[in-house]
């Protein structure tokens, strides 16, 4: 097929489930955090608030976009589109799976693969940044301005130690792209330890997952939005459409340290478990979450419950059949393994940063400068300086 | 279609260059510099230089002027005032006259070139592996003395930003 419409089609894709994924992340943060806390968080658009995230963006859109008459106009509206572009820019180097053949089709699940990838998503989110910085400055108030320039004292710090952990699996895997880097991860360690990264490299995954909190702005490093000292920091003059954009943004920034994370570290798509084994996980995975569900359908503790859990119960034994019978249909099966084991490592990161926010307090701001520059930055010099040791001793 | 990338990011980096200059904002002109050194990075790109175009957006767009920019609003830099007026009649007569001198100049720099290929596109040995390679053996004192030099760079500067004891 012709190049470039089979890439509209993959961008096309990529950028519908990005975008339905980045409304329900804010639906899932919500509900585990309410759930952390002993709510039961958004309940009343759709059957368990599942509507919500809808009726979040028809509002967004229908407001007034408020331009306050003490900015700089210019600015002003560049930050959000800056922001939001940036963030969403970086998804287009990251390989949801291996090469596939859909008929005379041969594509790999990925939007490009770039010999520098790795390198070019550390180049996005480093210009990142400047949304997050413009918005607060251009807002003309000191709340804003606070927020924006902590915003970039912190990324600038944070970066450093971001960089060096990238770094260490670098060496290792001795090359830039995502592509080689998930087939490095390949195969196992007396036949059942995946060769993932994570295990040489546990430090530097910790000192990764740590800064990535950092260049996200997410609690506990959310200092540039801080509720109870800056009102909401660099946002606070936005409104409508241009506010959803930096919220936006940050969702996204989440989903691709997530997604890197799991590329470097975690063996991208890459299963667990050897072959025949790891091929019935994602149906009993998804046949033991059906079975819960009927069982409280059957036996409801709320009204509602009659209704709602058997639908669920049998959208999840639904995803089971399909599994199940892409084992014996060939060309589903890559596609539908390397999605569940990528997605499923995703979406795992996903709630430690959601975990995460539910449970940590904020760090003070001197807290947060010492704990980059004398904790995290000679942890991951230390890591990449024994891993560069390793790797020049064991290679010729 | 490369000559025509080529030609609207080259036009990019003179646009935001004049426009650095012309700006009185401190902000607005840090901004037309990022310009700048993005489009620099395209044409990075499009010589093969790829290590070098993400080493110029992660180093000097991501890093360099993020500090600039946090100066900027840090020390709040207003708006320059131009401290001398200008007549409309020698704005006019400076523009023909700057136009003028940039023919001459780029007419002579033509002449005084000798007659090559010049640069290709895509021809450039740009790879992390190449660069790192150059780096550590044919470059590698340069190197090491730049290293030497921002070491005592940074020293420099703990040293003056240091409190009395």
């Amino acid at each position: 097929m012709n190049f470039f419409i089979l890439s509209l089609i993959k961008v096309a894709l990529v950028a519908f489930v990005l975008l339905t994924t980045l409304a329900y992340l804010q639906w899932i943060e919500r509900k585990v955090i309410a759930h952390v806390q002993l709510r039961v968080g958004p309940y009343r658009v759709g059957p368990h608030g599942l509507l919500q995230p809808l009726a979040d963006v028809v509002k967004l859109i229908t407001k007034e976009g408020l331009i306050p008459s003490h900015v700089n106009k210019l600015f002003y509206l560049m930050a959000p589109f800056v922001a939001v572009t940036l963030a969403l820019i970086s998804i287009s180097v990251i390989p949801f799976g291996p090469e596939i053949k859909i008929g005379p089709v041969t594509t790999w699940m990925q939007l490009t693969d770039l010999r520098i990838g790795i390198l070019f998503v550390i180049a996005v989110s480093s210009i990142g940044v400047y949304g997050v910085a413009l918005g607060g400055w251009a807002s003309n108030n000191k709340y804003s301005l606070l927020g924006g320039l902590r915003s970039s004292a912190q990324m600038i710090s944070y970066e450093l130690p971001l960089a060096l952990a990238v770094a260490a699996p670098l060496l290792l895997a001795n090359t830039l792209s995502f592509r080689e880097m998930v087939n490095y991860q390949s195969g196992y360690w007396l036949g059942f330890i995946p060769r993932w990264n994570l295990f040489p490299e546990i430090l530097g995954f910790i000192v990764f997952m740590i800064a990535g909190f950092a260049e996200t702005n997410r609690v506990p490093f959310d200092l540039p939005e801080a509720e109870n000292e800056l009102v909401a920091g660099f946002h606070t003059e936005y409104s409508s459409m241009n506010f959803a954009a930096f919220f936006m943004a940050e969702y996204a920034n989440m989903v691709t340290v997530t997604a890197v994370a799991t590329l470097l570290f975690l063996g991208g798509w890459q299963p667990p478990f050897p072959a025949p084994y790891s091929d019935v996980i994602p149906i009993l995975v998804f046949a033991l979450g059906g079975l819960v569900a009927l069982y409280h359908g059957l036996n409801p503790a709320r009204r509602m419950d009659k209704f709602t859990l058997p639908a669920t119960a049998l959208v999840f034994l639904g995803i089971a059949a399909i599994f199940g019978l892409s084992l014996f249909v060939a060309p589903l099966k890559p596609i539908l393994m390397a999605l569940f084991w990528f997605c499923g490592k995703v979406l795992v990161l996903l709630f430690v940063f959601i975990w995460v926010r539910a449970t940590l307090p904020r760090f003070r701001y001197d807290q947060l400068m010492r704990f980059a520059w004398i904790g995290l930055f000679p942890l991951a010099m230390f890591n990449l300086l024994a891993t560069s040791l390793i790797v020049a001793l064991t290679t010729k | 279609m490369t000559a025509l990338i080529f030609l609207i990011f080259a036009g990019i980096a003179v646009f935001c260059g004049v426009n650095l200059v012309v700006q009185t904002h401190p902000i607005a002109s840090a901004l037309s510099l990022i310009g700048v050194m993005g489009s620099l990075a395209v044409l990075y790109l499009q010589l093969g230089g790829e290590f070098i175009a993400a080493a110029q957006v992660i180093v000097y767009a991501g890093a360099i002027m993020v500090l600039f920019v946090f100066v900027i609003m840090l020390l709040n830099a207003g708006a320059e005032t131009p401290t001398f007026q200008v007549s409309r009649f020698v704005k006019y007569l400076g523009a023909i006259l700057l136009a003028f001198f940039l023919g001459l100049i780029s007419f002579i720099i033509q002449g005084a070139l000798p007659k090559s290929e010049g640069v290709l596109f895509g021809t450039f040995q740009g790879t992390a592996l190449d660069v790192g390679r150059k780096l550590f053996t044919t470059y590698l004192l340069p190197f090491e003395v730049t290293s030497v030099l921002i070491l005592i760079a940074i020293v420099g500067a703990i040293v003056l930003a240091r409190k009395e004891v």
